[in-house]
């Protein structure tokens, strides 16, 4: 019993002291949570702004004159080049498509990155479709999907003919998935 | 209940069943700490930090080691997330803190955070410094304690210095450079130390480089180290308490560290958090614009704690230098280190300890005095206040500018701007070399070609070495029929020389030349008057025939034989250097004299050598120069043949002259526009001042006739239609960089404006014509637009004074005053090789375009290094009326 009433008034008095311990502990953590929250803020907002911040997007290329594929049978390969904005630099991008001719007989330029897992895609003349090198996709002269792992078809791109130049606006797409689904 | 052999620590019970004072989520908490504990000892060390002694309890006093531990962690903070978007390197540096300060998200912000950190950290070292002296906690046993916070406070100084050179802005590249002398003040080894902190000889990437590396990852290890022995020793000494405690063994009931001290630890950090948030969010530190090396305006001035320094050093000349740099900060430094050894009694009051107190107080004054005083000597000094005002304006003026990437252009790694810092020593001897022996007479600087001689760009690559070098000894018959003659120079000044051909084209070639001594027999005979004749620009029909005599035909003979005539032209009519006769018109002999043998700087910047030859020589090559009647056609831009939207442009009024009928062609036709155009001129006209501000016409000509330095630009929509020659205006391709032409950085209103300007100028290309009149009023000389089509007039007024009025007088004084006329020319007419003439092309503009280019240079003014032109409003005012007010003139 007393044993019992001596480690009471220990208790109590070690609960007082815990009690004024925690108070300021408290104070403090609200102070310096306080302040931590002001200046994490930016830092945050710092540290993410390439997530969000809006990059305007690239601008029309040229590909050709409309004449030259005119005659064409086969996707042609073309290279066309754009600026783009990567972080505080201009670059000056170089990209190939291919300019075939759709179902329709309209003309259509493909994005000749694969829409599988982005490799590049090269259209082998003497079996007459793309192939890819990677995972063997095998896709048509217009960019249907034959045969192999890529989900979807080549992706078309935004085509226009301004001043009888064939234009197109490159864009990247999401890889792997059934439905082309624009990037940037 | 503690037991005697218990092996749980504190005596706590490990039964949280028994625990029944205790609520819920305490009880888990503390079950959690105690698994913890077990496994880590947490508890005992909660208890040793926290638990601290100290005599006498807590006081304010002892806050600022612990404030300057939080400012340390706070910069280590800003400084990682400076690093996130930092790229140390002399191309991009400039642009990455740009992209900090001006879009990313709160980066002014951060960034400012960091600079006021680092000075809110030399403030509490020095408030610590001051606590811990006064109070003498150094004593009793903490003579290690004191010297490792003396280390620390040295590597503070040294992150300020490094953390400096960063931005790569002006004053950055400027106080690296003077503090990189300082250090080669050291005996014997401050020349290798010199080049070892910059990485070579001069200041570069790779100075950058170091800088970067020593203060992100060097200098902040070496203060973590020293902060984990300074706080080692601190605890192990134990806190010294109040003045009143003994040192060695304290007697006054210490007081935990934890809550008091901790509480007013955290205030005092809070306090510091507060005010650096406010002042960086209120007024954040501003970027000035990128190192401009070759800018000899700017005057360098260090971060406000090294003032007392800079201040000092203005005392010390010549040899005595070592004794400031070397003798007394040494002695200080050392002193400061062993202070705990010099003041050794245990005596701690201040007022018992005279020596001490009193020597660290008159350092300490005089620190303060040299730096206040440095301060107001700055301001006293009404050209340097000026400059420093203007460096002010012109940092707040480049913050306020919106972004600009950094455009890569494949092939050179130039920005838009100023060219880059670090040079191959060979190609600048190369180039040197290029240089003293004229060869940019015909081939062009830069190896661009010329009517007389083709481009040298990329020759390299057709030629290797050992065939350049001796095509160079023994020209080919086609080089021997257009006169090259044969190169003589040295082997080392040829393989330098092939060094600098073969980087023509590319930035490298931009390394300033470095000249040799190269003595008069090294230059061949560039060949007569009659060679030069032969598509010089300077029209054959106007070469004045020098009158002869012994002295002059000696003189003449020196002329020629130290290549003066493959820039100055034949018979100083003038070429890619002025004309001779007005340069000289002004001169006496013996002021002749001196700036033949010393080139000043704008001449030595067009490549002008040092005129090494006897004084007998010297002496008649003068009277040979005095016969010379060169008529003032040396031009580098068509300032006067051509004013071609002469409809459009009613601000021409005030500063056209009515053509006198002197010569058969000076008409003033209205332009005859046809329809298209005729709709468009208001358009063209606002493209025209586009085409202007943006520097177009220095090398272009003024309406695009084209000079020698640029192609003209008439027909150049037909040449690449739609949107093809924006692309090129955007990105320039190969052989436009190599003529210097920068990418064109306009908006897209502009754009479209200068564009539709550009397809306004006419249809024909422009044909080289010759000399356009016989007259004495002189001619034109550059190749001149005969209209053929819409809006081309060729219009010759003669050089009529026009009476100025009492502003643009003020004007021309402040014109001459500031020495504008050394690059611009005479009155800012007609130019020089630094720089284009202000007629008919700056003389045009509208004021508050004028006004604008002067605040804000364009990018072709800052690679000719104009210098800054930021003055008051009503200086400007006065300047723009008088440059508005000079005639355009043949």
């Amino acid at each position: 019993m007393d044993g019992h009433s001596s480690t009471q008034v220990v208790d109590v008095r070690q609960n007082l002291v815990l009690s004024r311990r925690s108070f300021l502990g408290a104070l403090l953590c609200i102070g310096s949570a306080g302040m931590g929250a002001i200046l994490a803020v930016p830092v945050l907002r710092y540290i993410l702004y390439p997530l969000y911040s809006k990059v305007a997007g690239t601008e029309w290329s040229d590909v050709g004159d409309e004449s030259e594929f005119v005659a064409g049978k086969e996707p042609v390969r073309k290279t066309i080049t754009f600026t783009q904005r990567d972080g505080w630099r201009e670059v000056v991008s170089a990209q190939s498509v291919y300019v075939s001719r759709g179902s329709n007989g309209e003309l259509v330029v493909l994005s000749a990155i694969c829409p599988h897992l982005g490799c590049s895609v090269s259209w082998q003349a003497g079996q007459e479709k793309f192939i890819c090198p990677c995972h063997g996709g095998e896709f048509k002269a217009d960019g249907l999907h034959i045969l192999g792992p890529p989900p979807r078809a080549m992706d078309r791109l935004p085509t226009q003919v301004r001043d009888g130049k064939l234009r197109v606006h490159f864009e990247y797409f999401r890889s792997n998935v059934p439905n082309q689904e624009k990037i940037s | 209940m503690p037991r005697e052999g218990d092996t749980v620590p504190n005596g706590q019970d490990d039964k949280p069943e028994l625990d029944t004072t205790s609520a819920g989520p305490r009880n888990f908490l503390g079950s959690l700490v105690q698994w913890l504990d077990k496994r880590t000892g947490v508890h005992a060390i909660m208890k040793e930090s926290l638990d601290e002694p100290i005599p006498g309890g807590a006081r304010l006093a002892y806050v600022f080691g612990s404030g300057l531990l939080f400012l340390f962690i706070s910069q280590i903070i800003t400084g990682i997330c400076l690093a996130l978007y930092y790229v140390p390197s002399a191309e991009t540096a400039h642009t990455s803190v740009a992209y900090i300060t001006k879009e990313v998200a709160a980066g002014a912000f951060l960034r400012s955070l960091h600079y006021y950190g680092s000075s809110a950290m030399i403030v509490v070292l020095a408030l610590h410094f001051l606590q811990t002296f006064l109070y003498g906690s150094f004593k009793g046993r903490r003579e290690l304690l004191w010297i490792s916070g003396a280390v620390l406070s040295l590597l503070v100084l040294g992150m300020g210095f490094t953390g400096y050179l960063l931005p790569w802005d002006q004053k950055a590249y400027f106080a690296t450079a003077v503090g990189t002398n300082i250090v080669g003040e050291i005996p014997l080894i401050g020349n290798w130390l010199t080049r070892l902190l910059r990485g070579g000889d001069t200041i570069g990437t790779l100075t950058l480089s170091r800088f970067y590396v020593a203060h992100v990852f060097l200098i902040p290890a070496a203060i973590l180290l020293f902060i984990g022995a300074h706080i080692v020793l601190f605890r192990k000494a134990g806190p010294a308490g109040p003045i009143e405690e003994d040192p060695i063994t304290p007697k006054l009931a210490p007081e935990g560290f934890y809550p008091r001290q901790v509480l007013m630890d955290m205030a005092f950090a809070l306090l510091i958090m507060m005010g650096l948030g406010i002042l960086a969010y209120f007024h954040p530190m501003s970027l000035g614009p990128i190192a401009d090396p070759s800018n000899t305006q700017f005057l360098p001035r260090p971060e406000w704690y090294y003032l007392s320094m800079f201040e000092w050093l203005k005392y010390w000349e010549g040899s005595w230098v070592v004794v400031a740099v070397v003798v007394v900060p040494g002695i200080l430094a050392v002193l400061f280190f062993l202070l705990p050894f010099l003041d050794r009694s245990l005596e701690r009051r201040p007022w018992r300890r005279p020596i001490p107190v009193l020597s660290v107080a008159i350092v300490l004054a005089g620190v303060l005095y040299l730096g206040i005083k440095s301060h107001m000597d700055d301001q006293r000094d009404p050209s340097v206040a000026a400059q420093l005002a203007a460096q002010e304006q012109e940092e707040k003026a480049y913050s306020a500018k919106p972004f600009e990437p950094y455009v890569e252009s494949p092939g050179g790694t130039v920005p838009s701007g100023v060219a880059s810092v670090s040079a191959n020593p060979l190609v600048a001897q190369g180039r040197g070399v290029f240089e003293a022996h004229g060869c940019a007479g015909c081939h062009g600087v830069g190896g661009v070609g010329t009517p007389i001689a083709a481009a040298l760009v990329g020759i390299a690559a057709k030629l290797p070495g050992d065939q350049l070098v001796s095509l160079l000894r023994h020209p080919n018959a086609q080089m021997v029929a257009g006169h090259m003659p044969s190169v003589d120079a040295s082997s080392a000044d040829m393989s330098a020389l092939v060094a600098y051909i073969t980087v023509l084209g590319t930035p490298a070639a931009n390394a300033p030349a470095s000249h040799a001594v190269v003595s008069p027999d090294a230059f061949p005979g560039h060949g007569t008057a009659e060679t030069r004749s032969n598509g010089t620009i300077g029209s054959a029909k106007d070469i004045a025939v020098a009158e002869s005599s012994k002295a002059t035909e000696a003189g003449k003979e020196v002329f020629e034989q130290n290549g003066c005539v493959a820039c100055h032209g034949a018979a100083g009519i003038g070429g890619r250097a002025p004309a001779i006769e007005p340069l000289i018109a002004g001169r006496t002999d013996s002021q002749l004299s001196i700036t033949l043998r010393a080139p000043n700087a704008k001449m030595k910047a067009g490549g002008m050598q040092p005129v090494l030859v006897s004084e007998a020589q010297l002496t008649s090559l003068e009277a040979y120069l005095r016969t010379l009647k060169g008529s003032t056609t040396a031009k580098l831009t068509p300032a006067s043949s051509t004013d071609s939207t002469a409809t459009a442009k009613s601000d021409m009024t005030a500063t056209s002259a009515p053509a006198k009928g002197s010569s058969p062609q000076s008409s003033q036709q209205p332009s005859s526009m046809t329809g298209p155009m005729a709709g468009q001129t208001v358009k063209t006209n606002a493209g025209q001042e586009v085409y202007v501000s943006q520097g177009c016409a220095a090398c272009h000509g003024v309406s695009g006739v084209g000079t020698h330095f640029a192609p003209a630009l008439i027909g150049v929509s037909n040449k690449f239609p739609g949107d093809a020659l924006a692309t090129l205006l955007h990105h320039p391709d190969a052989k436009m960089r190599s003529g210097g032409m920068p990418p064109v950085t306009t908006n897209p209103a502009e754009m479209q404006q200068l564009l539709l300007y550009l397809a306004s100028l006419g249809t024909t290309p422009a044909a080289v014509t010759t000399a356009q009149t016989k007259a004495g009023t002189g001619s034109t000389a550059t190749p001149a637009t005969v209209p053929s089509g819409a809006g081309q007039v060729a219009v010759s007024r003669p050089a009529k004074a026009v009476p100025l009025s009492s502003d643009a007088m003020r004007g021309q004084q402040i014109f001459n005053r500031n020495s504008c006329q050394t690059c611009h020319g005479e009155g800012g007419m007609n130019g020089t090789v630094a720089a284009p003439g202000l007629a008919g092309t700056a003389s045009l503009l509208p004021a508050s375009t004028l006004e604008n280019l002067l605040r804000h240079h364009s990018t072709q003014m800052q690679k000719g290094n104009m210098p800054s032109t930021n003055m008051n409003a009503k200086d400007m005012a006065a300047l723009i009326a008088f440059i508005r007010s000079i005639p355009a003139t043949p």
